[in-house]
This record gives structure tokens, C-alpha cells and sequence, in this order.
């Protein structure tokens, strides 16, 4: 990674041909590499222009009544809620089932486990909002009903519980199994790749298989593990219909267990079709937003991944 | 500390292939003790299963009897766990891990087993440990940097410290030097004659003045042919194997005329 190309001092070796390959491929790769940023750019920029109106519009005319920013910070807390609570379930979960496959299952096992997982990765979300709605909604009703009863003085499980089961927690378990298969195949990837040496380096000492794992495979797959968390947390911030189906929307509260609450995405697709003028800017502002915040996850994933790399055994 | 190892009638086998047969040897402790022998007859697989790490790899699998101090390894209830903290090891690449520091690297086989040990304790442990590597006056100012950082040779006197730092019985050494330049070689085989006074060393190695300049006794593997296992030929005092071997095998490939 900190490996730096050096380019080939003339007439050491390649032919004229291979230099003229090289200089298509660079210039190839650069036009790709320009087209991307271009796209970005152009993406942003629409957003921002369609958001305009929002911004300079009277408060009193902005959904709710009293500005932008009091309207889309309900709709922030609510997607970085969602999201954190499917982040919460989906990481150990996701990286124990990841372990089991690439370092405890024998191999009959480990292959159509590590199937059907990828397998839920290919399922629509549409369906996940479904189910959600219709199965697994119900199915918490008695939990919520248990955790008011004894938790209930946790603001999170506040009281009375929905009796639809249709509320934020449920959204986040939704979101949680949708994520689940990224963060286990991205990181039963990196497992597997553990070089051999550093895994026997570790048991000749004396370590356990566990003892193992904490020493070697974990230490080495560590920039993986938070790439492909990053990764399921941009698809869980900027799910629509999982969340729309799932979660029966209100204002921000905080209670888990009662309906209330929305996120960004859900937002914009229930509101989208009967938008326009000022309502549909204000949409896209929103739309914005979630970008903004999906570009600030990214960045703080990448200070995290660098701040680790002086020991990554890169060099 | 510092065992005596008496290997019986042992077979090693990769799945239904039969890499080793029928190894008998006694291993004194306190010495040195050479495996020499061509590529593919087997002292890799031999050297592993006198800590168990053949059982690391899937379908490997020996028969017969590894007695340390008479104690069989491969006893009934035996941990492998335990018999690795008993027998390091020391690899033909250096493999401290990446992600820790020098310090980490010599502590992290003491730190296994949830043992806890005193932060006065570890500076001990990692002071005496590195200078029986002869690494201390190399590191002592940059205990907290990566080991992988660290030269090849550097390296693997850092994988040698950790091996100490648990205070085994016996040190088991795969071509420990073959990733290695002549100045870092020489600094390892001096490091062997001084940590042989303290433990049983083992060491493989393609490199004949090597053996000869480490070791106490030589054992001399050959193989008939591919797919044929590989068998001890001759063991005896190093000088002996180099100077006056009994067996024409061994004669022929100390002198090179092997092949
Ligand atoms: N993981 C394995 N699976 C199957 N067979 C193996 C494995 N490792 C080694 N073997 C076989 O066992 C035999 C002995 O191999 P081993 O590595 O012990 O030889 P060696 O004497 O250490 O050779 P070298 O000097 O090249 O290191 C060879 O025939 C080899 O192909
Ligand atoms: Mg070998």
C-alpha cells in the first residue's frame, strides 16, 4: 500500500510496443479514474442546485413549519439510529459466523454455510421489508411487551410498546440481517487470506485456536473487517424499503419499541411520488444530507484503517 | 529446563501418504542436534511432530511414540497446546507478527493462557529474553516500533526471543537461517551455541559447514525416490557423520556426491 511504483529507466528493458501499451493502459486508467470524479462532481452538484430553494425559502414554509434544520434532524438521528442498532447486531454476528466458516467448520460445513449467506446478499430488499413487516414485526410484539414491563424506565424501551411490533428496533433488525451477509463474506474473505506463517507463528507458542485467532487472524484482518463494516453501514444508512415497509414513521422520539421515527431514505421514497416544487427540494436536500453523511462515515473509516497501517505488516 | 527427547518407531503421514517411516532417535539434552538430508525426505515433517504442529495441517497424522523426559506427547489427554509451550519452534521465514510491537512480539507467548504478569516482570522478561537473542543493543530504543520493521536477521532473532521468552524445554529450528545473509547467519549459529547451554536445540539445515560448525550430532534423512518415505540413515556424532560415516548414503551426499 505504501509501495510507490518507480518507473522504468529508458532502454533498460520493455520494447517500443510495451511502452506504447503502457501509455494507452495509464492514459486509459486515468480517463476511468477522471470519469468517476466527474460523475461524483456532477451527482453533488445537482443535489446542491435542487436543494437551493429549500434553504432560501421562509421557514414557515418548510415541512413543519419552522425551517429545514428543524425538519431534517429528526430524520438524521432517526437514520444513524437505525443504522446503529443494525450495526450493533450485525458486526459480532457477522464476524463469529465469518470465524466459524474460515476457521472452526469442517469443510462440508463451512461451504454451503458461507452459500447461503452469500445468498441473502442477493435477496431484494423489497422482500426483507415484507417478511419484516408481516413476520417479524408480530413475532417481537411479546418481546417489546417484556422489555417495557422490566426495562421500561430505559428511555430506549419506553412504554406503551407498539402492538404492531412495527417500530424502530424491529427496522434495525431488518437492516441488521440485510448487512449481515456483507460484513461475513467480506470478512471470511480476509480470514482465509491470514498467511499460514503467522498462524503457526502463534500456535509453536502455545496458543489455542482461539488464542490463535486473537493473535493473528484478527490483527491481520482488522482493516478488512472495518472496510466491510463501512461498507454495510452505507447500505444500511441509505436503505429505503426495508425501512419503509418495516417502520410505522413519527416524530423523533426516544423509544425504540413504539412506533415513531423515520430515516432519511425512508423518507424521501414515501414522500418522492407526490412531491414537487418546494416539497421536492426539500427532499433532495435531505437527499443531500444522507450523502454528506455517508462521505463523513467513509472518511473516519479511512483516518481509521491509516492510523493502524505502521503495523499492518504492509511493509 | 531442557529436556531429553527419545523418539520410538515413528510414522508420520500425510493422509494415506507415508512421509517418514520408522524413526528411532535419542536426543540429549543441552546439545545440539542437526538434521541434514535431501529436499523432500521428510525433515520438515519429522521436525513437526516433535511439538505436534503436523497437526496443523489437515490429514497429517503420526503413529509411534515422542517421549520428552519420558513423558509421551502423544499420550492419551496429552494438549498439543501444552506440548507447544514445552517445544517451540522457530520458522524458515522470520514471522513476528506484523501488528505488534518488539516489546508484544517476545511477550506474546507469555501473555497466553490468560496469564498475567507485572509490568516490572515483562521489562525483565523482554530485557532478558531480547539479550539472549543477542538483539537487546539493536532494540533497546525501539521496543514499541513494529517487529516488522525489524531486518530479516533482526527478525528472526526477534522470533527466537519470543520462543525463549516462554522458557521452554526445547527449541526446534526449521532452516532457520536459509532466509538469511552470511552476517546474520554467523549471528544466529553463535546464538545457538550459547542457548544450547540452557535448552535442547534441534535445527534443520541444507547448509553442511552449518551442521558441522552447530551441531553435536548429526542425523542424515534420505529418500529413495519420489512417493518413497523418508527414513533416518545414520546418526551419530557430527564429526563422525562429516569425517567417518558408516554408511556409503551418508558419505556420498556429505560429499557431495549425492544424486
Ligand atoms: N502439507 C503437506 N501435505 C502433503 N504432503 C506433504 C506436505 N508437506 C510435505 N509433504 C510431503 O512430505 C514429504 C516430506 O516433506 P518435508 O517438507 O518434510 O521435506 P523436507 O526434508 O523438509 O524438505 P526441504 O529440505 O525441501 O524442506 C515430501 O514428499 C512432501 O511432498
Ligand atoms: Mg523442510
Amino acid at each position: 500500500m505504501s509501495t510507490t511504483v518507480s518507473t522504468e529507466k529508458p532502454g533498460t528493458s520493455s520494447s517500443a510496443a510495451g511502452r506504447a501499451g503502457d501509455s494507452v493502459f495509464s492514459g486509459l486508467s486515468l480517463a476511468a479514474g477522471i470519469l468517476i470524479l466527474v460523475v461524483l462532481a456532477a451527482v453533488a452538484m445537482f443535489l446542491f442546485l435542487q436543494a437551493v430553494p429549500t434553504f432560501t425559502a421562509a421557514p414557515g414554509d418548510v415541512t413543519g413549519g419552522k425551517g429545514f434544520f428543524a425538519y431534517i434532524w429528526p430524520l438524521v438521528v432517526g437514520t444513524l439510529i437505525a443504522a446503529l442498532i443494525a450495526l450493533l447486531i450485525a458486526t459480532p454476528v457477522g464476524i463469529l459466523v465469518a470465524l466459524y466458516i474460515s476457521h472452526y467448520a469442517p469443510a462440508r460445513v463451512a461451504k454451503p454455510v458461507g452459500y447461503v449467506i452469500d445468498l441473502l446478499a442477493a435477496i431484494p430488499s423489497v422482500i426483507y421489508g415484507a417478511w419484516g413487516a408481516t413476520v417479524l414485526a408480530p413475532a417481537l410484539v411479546p418481546l417489546y411487551t417484556w422489555l417495557t414491563g422490566y426495562l421500561g424506565f430505559i428511555p430506549f424501551f419506553g412504554g406503551p410498546a407498539s402492538q404492531t411490533g412495527k417500530t424502530m428496533l424491529t427496522a434495525g433488525v431488518v437492516l441488521a440481517i440485510m448487512i449481515l451477509p456483507i460484513i461475513t463474506s467480506m470478512s471470511r474473505e480476509i480470514f482465509t487470506q491470514t498467511p499460514k506463517l503467522h498462524e503457526e507463528a502463534a500456535l509453536a507458542l502455545g496458543a489455542t485456536r482461539w488464542e490463535m485467532i486473537r493473535m493473528s487472524v484478527l490483527p491481520f484482518a482488522r482493516p478488512g473487517i472495518i472496510s466491510s463494516i463501512m461498507l454495510a453501514l452505507g447500505r444500511a444508512l441509505g436503505e429505503t424499503m426495508a425501512v419503509a415497509l418495516v417502520l410505522s414513521t413519527g416524530p423523533l422520539i426516544p423509544s425504540l419499541i413504539k412506533s415513531g421515527n423515520q430515516t432519511i431514505a425512508a423518507e424521501i421514497a414515501l414522500n418522492f411520488p407526490e412531491a414537487y416544487g418546494l416539497r421536492m427540494s426539500e427532499l433532495i436536500a435531505a437527499g443531500l444530507v444522507l450523502f454528506l453523511i455517508t462521505l463523513v462515515v467513509n472518511m473516519i473509516a479511512r483516518a481509521i484503517i491509516a492510523r493502524y497501517k505502521e503495523f499492518s505488516g504492509a511493509n | 529446563m531442557s529436556k531429553r527427547i527419545d523418539v520410538e518407531h515413528l510414522n508420520v503421514y500425510y493422509g494415506d501418504f507415508l512421509a517418514v517411516q520408522d524413526v528411532s532417535m535419542n536426543i540429549e539434552p543441552r546439545s545440539v542436534t542437526a538434521f541434514i538430508g535431501p529436499s523432500g525426505c521428510g525433515k520438515s515433517t519429522f521436525l513437526r511432530t516433535l511439538n505436534r504442529m503436523h497437526e496443523v495441517i489437515p490429514g497429517a497424522y503420526a503413529e509411534g511414540k515422542v517421549l520428552l523426559d519420558g513423558d509421551d506427547l502423544y499420550g492419551k489427554g496429552v494438549d498439543p497446546v501444552t506440548v507447544r509451550s514445552m517445544v517451540g519452534m522457530v520458522f524458515q521465514r522470520p514471522n513476528p507478527f506484523p501488528t505488534m510491537s518488539i516489546r508484544d512480539n517476545v511477550l506474546a507467548g507469555v501473555k497466553l493462557n490468560n496469564k498475567r504478569i507485572s509490568s516490572s516482570e515483562a521489562d525483565e522478561l523482554v530485557e532478558s529474553s531480547l539479550r539472549g537473542a543477542n538483539l537487546w543493543n539493536e532494540v533497546k530504543d525501539r521496543l514499541n516500533k513494529p517487529g516488522s520493521g525489524l531486518s530479516g536477521g533482526q527478525q528472526q532473532r526477534l522470533c527466537i526471543a519470543r520462543a525463549i521468552a516462554v522458557k521452554p524445554e526445547v527449541i526446534l529450528m526449521d532452516e532457520p537461517c536459509s532466509a538469511l545473509d552470511p552476517i546474520s547467519t554467523l549471528a544466529i549459529e553463535d546464538l545457538i551455541n550459547e542457548i544450547k547451554t540452557d535448552y535442547t536445540v534441534v535445527i534443520v539445515t541444507h547448509n553442511m559447514q552449518q551442521a558441522s560448525r552447530v551441531s553435536d550430532k548429526t542425523a542424515f534423512f534420505n529418500i529413495e525416490g519420489t512417493g518413497k518415505p523418508g527414513r533416518l540413515i545414520e546418526y551419530a556424532p557430527t564429526s563422525e557423520i562429516f569425517n567417518t560415516p558408516q554408511k556409503k548414503e551418508t558419505e556420498d551426499y556429505v560429499s557431495g556426491r549425492f544424486g
